[in-house]
């Protein structure tokens, strides 16, 4: 008997490269390397290009990895939600353990060749990001507290810290910031996101706030994270990562996004069915285009030459 | 006897095969950079071997 004989009866929906790579979450890994790029340009070292360009490619094959085993771990909710339903393991097209497998064995990978490019200090913040998205958030408290939001944030605000460590091989204070921003900026960001999606986490079973407080408090909530969220956003200015440019872009977006979390808190359900939750999705599509501008405002500040006056 | 690759299952796997195999090649190429760099920078130094072992 030959190979060929043996596998003649091929499965229908055999996973294609793209599935494969689909399973790393490609949208996240944006988000990641784009925030630790910035972490690693802002902080006061310098790191040769092809160092940091290996670096950062580590960082985002292992955040790539977290999102295989979430997906491994979570194919169950993602059958269900709409939103996820056509994801690799749920069509079918990629296996629970293949989704296991490859995430467990490019998160062991990306650490190890992250510690041998950068520093032993990156190659554990990336093995913790990892780590605290699969066992703490995924595994342990996404189906356990509508606070999930809140502690998942805390994973993808990771990377910009890595960045730092890329670049300085030390932590400090300006960092945590970039961390603080992205960990305030994921609760409005998502609950805005679930009042409109809101049929796909109550029957996924999943405690997002919409579900066990109800909708009224979630637009309560919305609005008070948005306020510490717009106080830090805001003070980041005056620390050595921001400047006028970031300060411009930090007054005008935290007012839009003050304006629109205010807006949804005094909205209430009626209103919102009748114009089809147009002032949640506006916030949405606003969140998505805050945390960018933030960081390109940041990424701005650190190229340009440091000659300004008070931020000097 | 040679196992020729006329099955069907074959033209679908070879789109992936290739994927992995550029990629392992781009690995391979990423590394030798890297040793290049760090070996050429100012801070790297050879472990020192005892005299007399």
């Amino acid at each position: 008997m030959t190979d060929v004989s043996y596998q003649s009866q091929p499965q229908e929906a055999e996973a294609s490269l793209g599935d494969y790579f689909a399973l790393l979450k490609p949208r996240v890994m944006q988000l990641v390397v784009f925030t630790a790029v910035v972490g690693l340009l802002a902080a006061p070292a310098q790191v040769h290009p092809v160092i940091a360009f290996a670096s950062i490619l580590f960082v985002a094959i292992g955040a790539g990895a977290s999102g295989a085993l979430n997906m491994w771990w979570d194919a169950d909710i993602d059958g269900v939600m709409r939103r996820t339903s056509k994801r690799p393991i749920p069509a079918g097209k990629v296996t629970p353990d293949e989704a296991k497998v490859l995430g467990f064995a490019l998160s062991g990978m990306s650490v190890m060749m992250l510690a041998l490019s950068a520093n032993m200090l990156a190659a554990f913040l990336l093995a913790f990001t990892i780590f605290f998205y699969l066992v703490i958030y995924s595994m342990w408290l996404k189906r356990l507290t509508p606070q999930n939001i809140v502690i998942g944030g805390a994973a993808g605000a990771f990377p910009p810290v890595i960045g730092w460590v890329i670049a300085t091989g030390s932590m400090s204070i300006e960092p945590w910031l970039m961390f603080a921003l992205i960990l305030m900026w994921t609760p409005p960001h998502f609950w805005a996101l679930a009042l409109f999606m809101k049929s796909d986490y109550d029957d996924a079973g999943v405690p997002m706030l919409t579900v066990t407080h109800g909708r009224k408090s979630t637009r309560k909530h919305i609005f008070a994270y948005t306020i510490p969220l717009v106080i830090l956003a805001v003070g980041t200015a005056f620390t050595s990562i921001g400047g006028p440019v970031y300060l411009f872009v930090a007054l005008v977006l935290n007012a839009l996004f003050l304006k629109g979390a205010y807006d949804i808190w005094c909205r209430d359900e009626a209103q919102a069915e009748a114009d089809d939750y147009k002032v949640e999705k506006s916030v949405f599509r606003l969140s998505l285009w805050y945390l960018f501008l933030h960081f390109g405002a940041i990424l701005v500040e650190a190229l340009l030459p440091a000659a300004w006056g008070i931020w000097a | 006897m040679t196992i020729r690759a006329e099955h069907e299952i074959h033209q679908r796997r070879k789109g992936r095969n290739v994927g992995v195999g550029l990629m392992l090649a781009a690995f391979v190429v990423l590394i030798l950079a890297l040793t290049f760099v760090k070996i050429t920078s100012g801070d790297f130094e050879m472990p020192r071997i005892e005299e007399g072992q």
